[in-house]
């Protein structure tokens, strides 16, 4: 039961180590469904707002963890 | 995925692009995250010899404690270890070949792709272990938040300019941004990527 509890555990940790960096990427990922959804003619606007987002977050953790 | 491949062909394709993006995107930017502080030597660089004796350990405590004729432990352990491994090729198949009816030529794909990694890896086994243990895992984070980026676009409705190729560039700015998060948060007497 251990081994298949810790399975699962490993699996989880597989995508989230830092829980706010994960955090993070999914608000960003939010936000830029959100443009699309608000601004629909502008779908290159979200996909700089996904791109720079995510590499915004990336540094931020990073220089926050050191 | 040969068994689920039915059904998700039912799947619209920008919700499974969305979802596996996604996932990349978390699974890349956490290992490129590490990556990234094992370089600027925040967190100290993973010892795999360490690692595979600490749980040749653990695995050989757990035997002693269960005498039974089927090893389960060991088993698990496998499937566990098998199962980690796989998700990343079950991912870029679901990405690729749901939606388009293309799960089983994308499965064969990846076999193929598997077969001859394989075989690729045991050739070259000697220089690969030359290269920083960090240094794969750099990159391999790059890649795999590349690939997160644009299908997790792809699956919001985003036409990124130049479709495919676009990867290439993302990974440049992952690239940069990265040796940048390096270098302003690395600890005195570190080298890059080590």
């Amino acid at each position: 039961m251990n081994t298949l509890i810790d399975f699962f555990h490993q699996l989880a940790g597989l995508f989230v180590d830092d829980a706010s960096l994960a955090l993070e990427i999914l608000a960003i990922v939010v936000l830029a469904a959100l443009l699309i959804f608000l601004m629909p003619s502008q779908p290159l606007a979200a996909g700089a707002i996904l791109l720079f987002g995510c590499l915004g977050v990336l540094f931020v953790n990073v220089v926050r963890a050191a | 995925m040969l068994a689920l491949g039915p059904l998700l062909n039912r799947i619209p394709l920008y919700l499974l692009q969305l979802a596996i993006g996604v996932l990349l995107l978390l699974f890349g930017m956490r290992w490129l995250r590490k990556a990234i502080l094992r370089a600027a030597g925040i967190i100290p660089h993973h010892d795999e010899t360490l690692a595979y004796m600490t749980e040749t350990a653990v695995l050989r405590e757990q035997e002693r404690n269960h005498k039974e004729p089927f090893d389960w432990i060991a088993a698990l352990a496998s499937f566990k270890a098998v199962v980690l491994e796989g998700l990343e090729a079950v991912f870029i198949v679901i990405a690729v070949g749901a939606g388009r009816g293309l799960v089983v030529p994308a499965s064969i794909g990846a076999i193929a792709a598997c077969t001859l990694v394989a075989g690729a890896g045991f050739a070259v086994h000697q220089p690969l272990t030359r290269v920083p243990e960090n240094t794969l895992k750099f990159a391999v984070g790059i890649i795999l938040s590349s690939f997160g980026m644009f299908w997790t676009g792809e699956g919001l409705g985003i036409t990124w300019p130049g479709a495919d190729i676009v990867i290439i560039p993302f990974a440049l700015l992952f690239l940069i941004v990265s040796l940048l998060a390096v270098n302003f948060a690395r600890r005195p007497d570190m080298g890059v990527l080590q």
